[in-house]
């Protein structure tokens, strides 16, 4: 009872909600503004109808999905003093630079120029208007550029030194703190698995509204784009997630151990397809494996050795004094074949909706369909799939289209559980990280108002987008097929009214 | 000049740069209540700030990042202490986002209501927290030998903070009235501008208490001149909208949140967190900052950037130069 209530644990409850939370619209808000981005600029370029009233459903959903992603962000900015302040004072020197910079170019870049394109529509050229959408896409990668760099100094310290006099870590190089390979790695996977969650959003609500036969032409158009994003993020995903396995079986090697729950040290060793162990005994009871995957996926070749938790447990111990350094090993275990799984199969899925709705590439003409009819999904050359296995691959689509969002969720859980005990790997323990005159009664409350406010927001939030989602793209009007010509407008009636109001 | 004198400058122009701007956001959101009739005039009230109320908010995470840092030990103290007020603020800033964005998501009479009353709320007690912050910064708060906040959330509202509260809340809102007079067109302009009289009278005679009681207990020559631009910028503000001046009245209004924000950052320097316990106590712009190696990466950064994000800001107040009445807000959603 009394631990499971201390503030320690109750500050990392909070943390992981909060953050976890938060990081459900981050992807969705990366992805979407480069493919809102994209439509406009394909409607800026083309005049096609099309891309416009996609532009304009997409990027609705764009919103509501943004304005979660911000007001939850801002707890970010000061949870770290609040509840985590002697790590604030420990680190600040090297943390606290990436995360200003992080406001002061990422978020101003994104919150001005989505004010913009939000009121922006009977002010801006369309040219410009779509420029702004530009930026708030440049904000967002900057943005997860920086906390990235931030998060793996925390994983990987570089670029620092202890200053025993005033008992913290000083920044010395911080050029390598924003290019060390943990911080390239890192972004690259992040960034790649955002563009697949939201192409999987993109290719489910297409689906679902290609199963009904609605909006067909701005459907097929979003379906493809989705598809082509889809597979082309999952393959890179997978590319950047195997870079950065290798990378933590350099630098933090009991997490991947966890991850394969990798008891002892063996060579080659094996991929844990299920394992069910004692973690007291430190042992596997059931254990299904694939023979030298592991040493591919930590060396690329199949016979190098990798340690196991209970050798790391030992060699932190000779260097960092006695104690415990195992993670929490279940659930690095399943959260690493989460990730992996929900991602990918979304990624399975792409492909194959890829493959069944190509339009000519071994195709027989008389399967190929018009812009006006949902596509015939095309088994091979001359067959295609029948009505009940289509509904069935627009349903799979469509209820897959939260899977991503699964493995970013564990794909976190996974890395910053994976770390523990140590809130910087090698550097501080979490345990000393924590605000030290903040009483139990105070983390307990904000956790609990958080909690709340989050759990009712969220349904707040999903009930909007499946409203939105449901109603589908609209019809454009005259003052959307004809955007002004110069910036504020060029109406000459002055009480013309506003293209979008709050 | 030391670097860490510099950041202090600099921690002080963002957090006036979030008071000026986010002032009148607050003071948008109270007049919400205060002076829009119907929900036409409501609407028309939060779509004066529609377009930029996400970017003027951004000062404030800059404010955050920034002085966590230049002055670790600071933003360690402070939010570790003010923990309490700190999770209200956060909370009211989470929902008023949400509302400024969801509220015309659904024509339900419930629904916009709801948000309404919600922004209302989380515009006022932000406007009142803030001030309380602040007043209890300067004034100096239980901080042990270790750096760490040690007394209550009760310690917090004593009456100088509070008074703190009501200056900052009263100054919001009359901010507020001046740049709805400012932007808006039609009946509500005519009342925003009787009604920023109101206010500004209120804002003068909470101020000058406020700000005397600042300089009697911990002023000096700098911050005296502060206070004395503060009240006369107050007074040329009220003077300008008496006028119907309405430009120069809410320049005016600025200046006086620029100077009412420079007196206490005068009065604080070098300490940026008093402590009431021990003076030996206190953190100061040199036992609270960071290695002058981050320092000088953070000054090229915020040198480099913070000129542009005034350009592109600014940029954005033109483009939505135009004045809003209840004409140019469309009926159905």
């Amino acid at each position: 009872m009394e631990l499971a209530l201390a503030p320690e644990t109750l500050a990392r409850w909070q943390f992981g909600i909060t953050t976890v939370y938060h990081f459900l619209f981050i992807p969705l808000t990366i992805s979407l503004a480069a493919l809102v981005a994209g439509l406009e600029t394909a409607w800026v370029r083309t005049a096609k109808q099309k891309y416009l009233k996609a532009t304009k459903f997409w990027g609705k959903l764009f919103l509501i999905n943004i304005a979660m992603g911000v007001v939850t962000g801002i707890v970010q900015e000061f949870q770290f003093g609040m509840n985590w302040s002697d790590y604030s004072r420990f680190v600040g020197d090297i943390f606290g630079a990436p995360l200003a910079f992080e406001a002061l170019i990422a978020f101003f870049f994104e919150s001005t120029f989505i004010g913009l394109w939000i009121f922006g529509w009977d002010k801006l050229p369309k040219k410009i208007h779509c420029f702004c959408m530009w930026m708030v896409s440049i904000g967002t990668i900057l943005s997860a550029y920086f906390i990235l760099a931030a998060n793996s100094w925390m994983q990987h310290p570089v670029g620092y030194k202890y200053n025993a006099a005033n008992g913290r870590a000083e920044l010395t190089d911080f050029w390598k703190v924003l290019t060390q390979d943990t911080t390239l790695v890192v972004v690259f996977h992040t960034l790649t698995a955002a563009f697949l969650t939201g192409a999987a959003f993109m290719v489910g609500i297409s689906a679902y509204h290609l199963m009904r036969k609605k909006h067909i032409k701005v459907m097929r158009t979003s379906l493809r784009l989705g598809l082509v994003t889809l597979v082309i993020a999952g393959a890179l995903t997978a590319i950047s997630g195997d870079q950065l396995g290798k990378v933590m079986f350099k630098q933090q090697p009991m997490k991947m151990a966890a991850a394969e729950a990798l008891w002892d040290k063996e060579q080659p060793a094996p991929f844990s397809v299920f394992a069910y162990g004692d973690v007291q005994k430190g042992h596997n009871k059931v254990a299904i494996e694939i023979p030298g995957l592991l040493s591919f996926l930590a060396h690329n070749d199949f016979t190098s050795p990798v340690p196991g938790i209970n050798d790391v447990n030992k060699s932190e111990q000779q260097k960092f004094g006695p104690g415990d350094y195992r993670p929490n090993i279940p659930v690095a275990y399943w959260g690493f074949r989460w990730m992996i799984g929900f991602g990918m199969t979304s990624f399975v899925i792409g492909l194959a909706g890829l493959w069944l709705t190509r339009k000519k590439f071994w195709l027989s003409p008389g399967l190929r369909t018009g812009d006006e009819e949902p596509p015939r999904l095309a088994l091979t050359k001359n067959k295609a799939l029948g009505a009940r296995f289509t509904q069935w691959y627009w349903w799979l689509a469509l209820v897959t289209l939260g899977f991503p969002l699964i493995a970013n969720s564990w794909g976190w859980i996974f890395t910053e559980t994976g770390r523990q005990p140590w809130a910087v790997y090698g550097v501080l323990r979490t345990s000393d990280a924590v605000s030290p005159g903040v009483s139990q009664g105070e983390v307990l409350t904000s956790l609990i108002v958080f909690t709340t406010l989050y759990a009712i927001l969220a349904v707040v939030e999903v009930k909007l987008l499946v409203k939105y989602v449901k109603s589908g793209p609209q019809e454009l009007t005259d003052s959307d097929l004809n955007p002004p010509t110069k910036i504020g407008g060029d109406s000459t009636d002055a009480d013309r009214p506003m293209a979008f109001s709050y | 000049m030391h670097l860490h004198d510099v950041w202090f400058v600099l921690i002080a122009v963002l957090w006036t740069g979030y008071f000026f701007l986010e002032g009148f956001d607050f003071g948008i959101g109270v007049l919400t209540k205060l002076l829009a009739r119907d929900r036409a005039e409501r609407r028309v009230l939060i779509n004066t700030i529609g377009p930029v109320w996400d970017g003027n908010e951004v000062w404030l995470l800059s404010a955050g990042g920034a002085t966590f840092a230049a002055f670790p030990e600071w933003y360690a103290t402070l939010f570790s202490g003010f923990y309490l007020p700190l999770l209200l603020i956060l909370v009211c800033l989470i929902v008023r986002g949400v509302a400024f964005e969801y509220r015309a998501k659904r024509s339900e009479e419930n629904w916009q209501r709801n948000w309404e009353h919600a922004i209302f709320w989380t515009s006022l007690l932000p406007a009142v927290l803030w001030g309380v912050a602040f007043g209890n910064i300067v004034r100096g708060v239980k901080i042990d030998a270790h750096k760490e906040y040690v007394g209550s959330v009760l310690d917090l509202l004593n009456p100088y903070a509070i008074l703190g509260g009501l200056v900052t809340l009263s100054l919001f809102t009359f901010h507020g009235a001046v740049f709805a007079s400012l932007k808006t067109v039609g009946d509500i302009r005519e009342r925003a501008r009787r009604m920023a009289t109101v206010l500004g009278l209120v804002t003068a005679v909470l101020a000058v208490g406020f700000l005397s009681w600042t300089q009697a207990g911990k002023g000096d020559g700098g911050s005296l001149i502060a206070l004395i631009v503060a009240v006369v910028a107050l007074v040329a503000a009220l003077g300008a909208n008496r006028i119907a001046r309405e430009g120069w009245a809410f320049a005016f209004s600025g200046v006086t949140i620029v100077a009412v924000v420079a007196m206490l950052f005068l009065t604080l320097f070098p300490n940026v967190m008093p402590s009431s316990l021990n003076e030996s106590w206190n953190l100061t712009v040199t036992n609270a900052s960071s290695s002058p190696y981050t320092l000088k990466i953070m000054t090229w950064c915020a040198g480099i950037a913070t000129p542009i994000v005034l350009l592109y800001q600014g940029w954005t107040y033109w483009v939505f130069r135009k004045r809003i009445g209840t004409q140019h807000i469309a009926e159905a959603h």
